[in-house]
């Protein structure tokens, strides 16, 4: 590393290419270099100065580190590998760096200079939280743990969000910089915010937050934190070795669609963090007029004007939407999903358990549709009184082509996040118990009860276009109207059940692949069974089905059961070959019933996972919502750190929440009765639920009162008495082991 | 010719008071030379010196960064220069106050010693309550068992070099910036330590790195801050901590028929005394044909006077030679700094005696008396008849420009407090920031420093406050500027109904209607708090609003500005204002723009570190709206946050600025 000839060599080869030629070597942009340079030696002679006052005060052995992460301080795991935890590490990390900002101005030097200024960052950042506080309060964030870059990074590489654009600065107004914010939004991008953007934010009213996907880090080098974020969904989700800085960048240029926006001001600094974009393949526009020898074409672009910013930003980075233009008053963005409405803030609400309410998609023949049409019948909203809690009910009759029984429910539970999208909509849960609101922002804007039908209508035809060819909605809130046809919907919700209750793995012919994650995860594949739910949580047997029918070449395909090798733990010759051929053959075998002996690899998406706790003979679960230690010893981002990635970890694997539920949880294992502790807040969620699954499984009664939780203990020590207390069959079951 | 004559003459009038105005007017032909003079004759200023990137650290220099030559013969970049310059100029600074600060500490020494008999505890409430912000217990103690306990921790913080933090800085700012300065490494440990490593720091071939010297430059800054909170809190214990005073100012308050003294400087310590024996002598005086004896103030040895025996004020900095062309001051004694040597030749063509009495300062001509605190009120009586027998050699015309104002000054923080408490007993301070948070006023700001003649003296100062008051800013002033406004007539209430803003103009009726039992006038535009070491009450007062507010400083809306700065003290107080979070301007650019780099520390990246940072604006109208922008963006960021806290519904407010 020392040799940084070595370096420059490997870089002009490959990723640095994308850089060749940029300059006009007869009028380089010197004084923009200068203020690089500039700016790097202020970065790191600040980091220096914090960093030996530290250790001075600490002593070098002292821990550090960032809340909820596995991957240390990710900017250093991510470019050179190094898994930081002691103050006295950093020291030579740093000279390293130090030593790469040199004197002589020109662009591959200013880029150096910005990635000296990203390890500065990192360090100054990290010191923030040496006592263990957390610095900031909401909206401000500060670094981002390891579950919600898990919660969006996904998101971020597969391109559902376009992309990822970071706001530095002040803008020319509260307003101009809402305008843009929200554009963001409604386009569904992942937005970082770093200085007074925020505060103009605030002002301008916009939804900041990680529910909102948009991130008012901080200021100064809080700016790092939409770095480490970027960096670590290239280590989890891309695969990149720690230290793989070339390849790290090339995938960061690839497949996070990043780009940063520059309002008002620039100070050295700035423009040095400017270039630790640069050098990650992020292009820079600065709101306002720019001298010639302060522009890098492509690069280091001056753009004043606000109401194209966003686009042009787009453009040079490459990033075009998918366009759907739906006329509703409000807003319709991935953005508004995580949007609370609280009871003050509300117009109306139904359902819920509190009032009759219902859902129900089915599938009619092409003569019982009228493509387009949205009925209301009843009062519209605005005949109701403002904080109403009414009845009501939404019947959406679909037809295609190729639409099939079995895709209603598929189709029904994506209500959910389609009128979640929306600005000032809000719905959980489904079926006979969905709760709606609405907000009296989004009344005042317009809203009228026929725009959830606008709203589906555009979604299930934008989203499923192979399987959805008519749509028509009728929206009842009408008491009386409701309750008629909420009888109705229960029938089909009891003949859906009952069909489903006989879909067992025993009963289909084949099984379904996802590989929607090889994008970033390029060796990770599920295998999706009628009991074995991808361990995303977001795709079922049937939703394999659906996809399959939707689009053939997509993400998922069926995969036969053939050459049975080992039923209990549900090894078949043609899933092995299947799994070996789509790993880029790394895994030769796989179980589906087992997570002992070769169980399923896990891309790095899983909302729960499970660890052996050979102490008390069982397993354990933590999702990522649980931030704290578990009874294997590792918290969930550790966990998720070393089982992540497409290889196979015995003893661990990764999973959706409801498979707990399933008789084919570990069923090679022994099955429910293994299962010692879970987060409190998965053991409510779950419920009734898995008390019912255990007495199926003959476990007898109330089995969720013998699994502890964190409130038990967080250690096998600290439980074992509880489990012995209460008699837990994973006590005396065959050694797992 | 006749042309460039004629504007030259114009340029000479470089102020806007008009009793300076007389004099260069009446004088212009008699070949007695004054700054005014020597700032014209002295064009053009060096442009690298202004600049900051001439180096004469080392005797291979001078160097200067050209285009040609972008290194010193050392390789010293212009980033080097500049910030090795910085620190350079703030010890100056921070050495002045130390010495101050050194000075009373160590009478307050003699004290408790018992070894000088002219000097006592005057304020006991102002010892315990110092005492009790240093967490000394004063439980079953005499007062000078007390004092001698402050008086060791304060030596202690000057000379400690056992490495460990000083105990004075952190007990009298906010927590929030105690902890930011441990982090970068800028407490100081003690005051002369901290010089002593920052002349070895600056010594040719040792730190380059201008980021390093920036840090050094403002732990300098610290401890100079902590120098002058020794030196008030010391002054204020053994001469009493000023209450409201009425005075008055400009070159009107001499008088012909009166043996006039001008008393110059900055320490009360020779001064105090002066006053007390020329009150003591009016017999000697009147046997020398005299009505009796006057004293009038320059400088802050003035405004120390002002404040606590509401002594005069004769003018400021600028025009301290032009006092004695008014062929009526006897005798101008002085003690220490901003002393022109150019009084001693001004002096010669009048009968007036310059009388120095540092073993620091001398001037050669001059009378020099070796002032010895266990002698002083012999010293000062020697003083005063020295001026007698001078009043007898009177030998010119005397023309007084009848140019003066009444004065209401006084405010030392004490006695803010006090007048707050009139509205609110419980929380006094409160009464100030409920005011700010309402809206009624726009912030509080510091209008403090020198005069400098590249600006037109006191032009600076009148504009910036005329437009601050407009705009319903509550102003505080020291040094110099507040003898602008004294001299100017804004310490008064006829100022506030000519120039206050209505926001301003309510808040200061209320607080009149709440004290109208106590003050005998209706409080002024400007509160005048003190001398330049008294910076440390206008800072107490922000470390109070912080307080008050439960957060750290730079989210208080309350700027700085030195309208018309010159000296390197100027300098140390323009630093520690912006690293304890201040948003500071300075009327006249400072020698640091030869950096790029150091320039954008100072400007910007300060802000982001400390919260604090400069402004460099000349024009007065620009730099009034500059210090508005930079309040109102505090209370704009302050409503931002409070919506945020609400809207996330947050415990806490957040601690970002």
């Amino acid at each position: 590393m020392a040799d940084t000839g070595v370096l420059r060599r490997e870089w002009e080869e490959s990723f640095e290419e994308i850089f060749d030629g940029v300059i006009d070597e007869a009028n380089p942009p010197t004084p923009l270099f200068q203020k690089a340079y500039d700016g790097a030696i202020i970065a790191t002679s600040y980091a220096e100065i914090l960093l030996n006052q530290a250790i001075r005060r600490y002593g070098p052995e002292h821990p550090v580190s960032y809340p909820d992460t596995g991957y240390f301080m990710p900017v250093i795991t991510a470019y050179s590998g190094e898994q930081v935890t002691k103050l006295g590490e950093l020291v030579p990390i740093l000279n390293r760096l130090r030593n790469q900002i040199r004197e002589e101005l020109n662009f591959l030097n200013a880029r150096l200079c910005g990635e000296a200024t990203a390890y500065a960052a990192e360090i100054i950042e990290v010191l923030r939280y040496i006592d263990g506080e957390n610095p900031h309060v909401a909206p401000w964030t500060g670094f981002l743990g390891d579950p919600i870059v898990r919660r969006y990074g996904i998101l971020l590489v597969d391109w559902t969000i376009p992309g990822q654009a970071v706001l530095v600065g002040k803008a020319k107004s509260s307003e101009a910089l809402g305008k843009i914010v929200t554009d963001l939004q409604s386009k569904g991008f992942m937005i970082f915010m770093s200085y007074e953007v925020i505060d103009q934010a605030i002002e301008a009213g916009c939804r900041l937050g990680i529910d909102f996907i948009t991130f008012p880090t901080g200021n100064f080098t809080q700016v790092i934190h939409a770095v480490n974020y970027a960096l670590r969904a290239g280590l989890a989700f891309g695969g990149i070795t720690p230290g793989a800085r070339e390849e790290q960048r090339d995938y960061q240029r690839r497949r996070v669609r990043a780009f940063v926006l520059h309002f008002g001001e620039r100070d050295e600094v700035q423009v040095a963090a400017h270039f630790a974009a640069i050098f990650m393949g992020f292009p820079v526009l600065v709101d306002h007029e720019l001298p010639e020898d302060e522009q890098i074409e492509n690069w280091y672009i001056s753009h004043p004007d606000y109401d194209t910013m966003v686009q042009v930003a787009m453009e040079v980075r490459g990033i075009k939407l998918k366009i759907v233009d739906i006329p509703v008053p409000f807003m319709v963005a991935p953005a508004f999903e995580g949007e609370a409405i609280r009871r003050r803030d509300m117009y109306l609400e139904f359902g819920g358990g509190r009032t009759s309410s219902f859902e129900l998609v089915r599938m009619v023949s092409e003569d019982e549709i009228e493509d387009g049409k949205i009925e209301v019948i009843g009062p519209d909203i605005d005949e109701i009184e403002e904080g109403s809690a009414i009845s009501a009910g939404l019947d959406i009759k679909i037809y295609g082509r190729k639409m099939q029984v079995d895709f209603e429910a598929v189709l029904e539970r994506r209500i959910h996040d389609f009128i979640n999208y929306g600005e000032g909509l809000w719905h959980t849960a489904q079926r006979d118990i969905a709760w709606y609101r609405v907000s009296k922002d989004c009344v005042a804007g317009g809203f009228k009860f026929r725009h959830y039908g606008d709203l589906l209508i555009a979604k299930f035809k934008d989203e499923f276009p192979a399987i959805v060819d008519r749509v028509q909605v009728k929206i009842y809130t009408d008491p009386e109207k409701v309750e008629e046809n909420l009888k109705i919907a229960r029938e089909v919700y009891a003949e859906r059940d009952a069909r489903l209750a006989g879909l067992t793995d025993e009963s289909v012919e084949e099984f379904y692949s996802c590989k929607l994650c090889q994008s970033f995860a390029p060796n990770h594949v599920c295998i999706v069974t009628p009991e074995r739910l991808g361990l995303c949580g977001a795709v079922s047997w049937l939703d394999g089905k659906a996809s399959y029918e939707i689009d053939p070449n997509g993400p998922c395909e069926p995969v036969k059961k053939e050459g049975l090798i080992d039923e209990a733990k549900g090894i078949w010759e043609s899933i092995n070959e299947y799994v070996y051929l789509n790993s880029n053959r790394t895994i030769e075998e796989c179980s589906m019933y087992s997570f002992i002996d070769r169980p399923m690899t896990s891309c790095g998406c899983f909302e729960a996972i499970m660890g052996i706790v050979p102490e008390v003979n069982g397993v354990m679960v933590t999702t990522r919502e649980h931030g704290g230690m578990t009874p294997c010893g590792m918290s969930f981002s550790t966990l998720a750190g070393s089982v992540g990635g497409g290889v196979q970890t015995p003893g661990f694997m990764g999973h959706g929440r409801t498979f707990i539920l399933s008789k084919k949880f570990i069923s090679a294992d022994g099955g429910l009765g293994r299962l010692v502790w879970l987060p409190k807040e998965l053991k409510d969620w779950l419920g009734d639920d898995l008390n019912k699954s255990a007495e199926a499984q003959g476990l007898g009664e109330n089995f969720a009162d013998k699994i502890a939780d964190e409130t038990i203990g967080e250690t096998a020590e600290e439980i074992m008495p509880f489990l012995e207390e209460k008699g837990h069959p994973a006590l005396t079951m065959d050694p797992l082991m | 010719m006749a042309d460039k004559a004629k504007k030259k003459k114009k340029d000479r009038n470089r102020s806007v008071d008009p009793a300076v105005l007389e004099i260069l007017e009446r004088t212009k032909d008699s070949g007695i030379e004054t700054a005014y003079d020597r700032y014209l004759k002295m064009q053009p200023q060096c442009n690298y010196g202004e600049q900051g990137i001439c180096c004469h650290i080392c005797i291979q220099g001078p160097c200067r960064i050209t285009r040609r030559a972008d290194k010193g013969i050392c390789g010293a970049t212009a980033y080097t220069i500049v910030a090795r310059n910085l620190v350079r100029h703030e010890l100056g600074g921070c050495t002045a106050h130390a010495d101050h600060g050194i000075h009373s500490t160590l009478l307050a020494r003699e004290v408790v010693e018992g070894t000088v008999t002219d000097y006592k505890i005057t304020d006991t409430k102002k010892l315990h309550a110092l005492a009790e912000r240093m967490d000394v217990s004063i439980e079953g103690k005499e007062d000078k068992e007390i004092l001698k306990e402050l008086v060791e921790i304060a030596i202690e913080d000057f000379n400690r070099l056992d490495g460990k933090d000083m105990y004075w800085l952190p007990k009298v700012i906010v927590p929030e910036r105690t902890k930011k300065f441990q982090d970068c490494n800028i407490l100081p440990s003690s005051i002369h330590r901290t010089i002593a490593d920052a002349m070895a720091q600056t010594h040719v071939g040792m730190d380059a790195d201008p980021v390093n010297l920036v840090f050094k430059s403002l732990e300098v800054s610290l401890a100079d801050y902590a120098g002058e909170h020794i030196a008030t809190s010391f002054s204020d214990v053994l001469f009493g901590t000023p209450e409201p005073v009425v005075s008055e100012a400009n070159m009107g308050v001499l008088d012909e028929d009166y043996v006039n003294i001008a008393v110059h400087g900055h320490n009360p310590i020779l001064s105090e005394m002066v006053v007390q024996a020329a009150r003591e002598m009016k017999d000697e005086a009147q046997e020398a044909g005299a009505k009796g004896i006057k004293c009038a103030g320059i400088c802050c040895t003035g405004n120390e006077l002002l404040m606590r025996q509401g002594v005069p004020i004769l003018t400021n900095y600028a025009s301290q030679e032009l006092a004695i062309m008014t062929g009526a001051v006897d005798a101008m004694v002085v003690d220490i700094q901003c002393i022109m040597p150019g009084i001693q030749p001004v002096a010669e063509c009048y009968h007036t005696r310059i009388i120095t009495t540092s073993p620091s300062v001398k001037i050669p001509g001059s009378y020099h008396l070796d002032f010895d605190e266990s002698r002083a009120m012999e010293k000062a009586r020697e003083v005063v008849e020295i001026a007698i027998s001078a009043y007898k050699e009177r030998n010119k015309e005397v023309v007084i420009p009848q140019v003066k104002h009444k004065v209401v000054a006084g405010f030392s923080t004490e006695a803010l407090l006090d007048i707050f408490a009139a509205v609110n007993p419980d929380r006094p301070i409160s009464v100030l920031t409920d005011a700010i948070l309402s809206g009624e006023l726009r912030g509080v700001c510091l209008l403090c420093g020198c005069n400098n003649l590249k600006r037109i003296h006191d032009e600076n100062h009148i504009v910036i406050a005329q437009e601050l008051a407009k705009n319903d800013v509550l102003l505080v002033s020291t040094g110099c500027a507040a003898q602008a406004y004294a001299k100017s007539g804004m310490l008064n209430w006829d100022a506030v109904e000519e120039y206050a803003g209505e926001g301003l103009k309510a808040f200061l009726s209320r607080l009149n209607e709440a004290n109208k039992d106590k003050l005998v006038e209706k409080l002024p535009l400007v509160f005048h708090m003190g001398s330049c070491v008294d910076n440390s009450r206008a800072y107490d007062l922000m470390t109070y609003m912080a307080e008050e507010l439960q957060m750290d400083t730079p989210k208080v809306p309350y700027a700085a500005s030195a309208p018309e700065a010159m000296s390197e003290k100027a300098i140390a107080i323009g630093s520690w204002l912006v690293t304890l979070g201040l948003p500071t301007h300075v009327g006249v650019v400072p020698p640091i723009p030869g950096s790029q780099l150091v320039d954008g520390i100072a400007l910007q990246i300060a802000h982001d570190v400390y919260g604090g940072y400069f402004i460099w604006e000349t024009d007065p109208h620009k730099s009034a709206e500059k210090i508005l922008e930079a309040l109102d963006e505090r209370t704009w960021k302050l409503k931002m946050h409070q919506k945020a806290k609400e809207t996330y519904e947050t415990e806490t407010i957040s601690a970002t600025w």
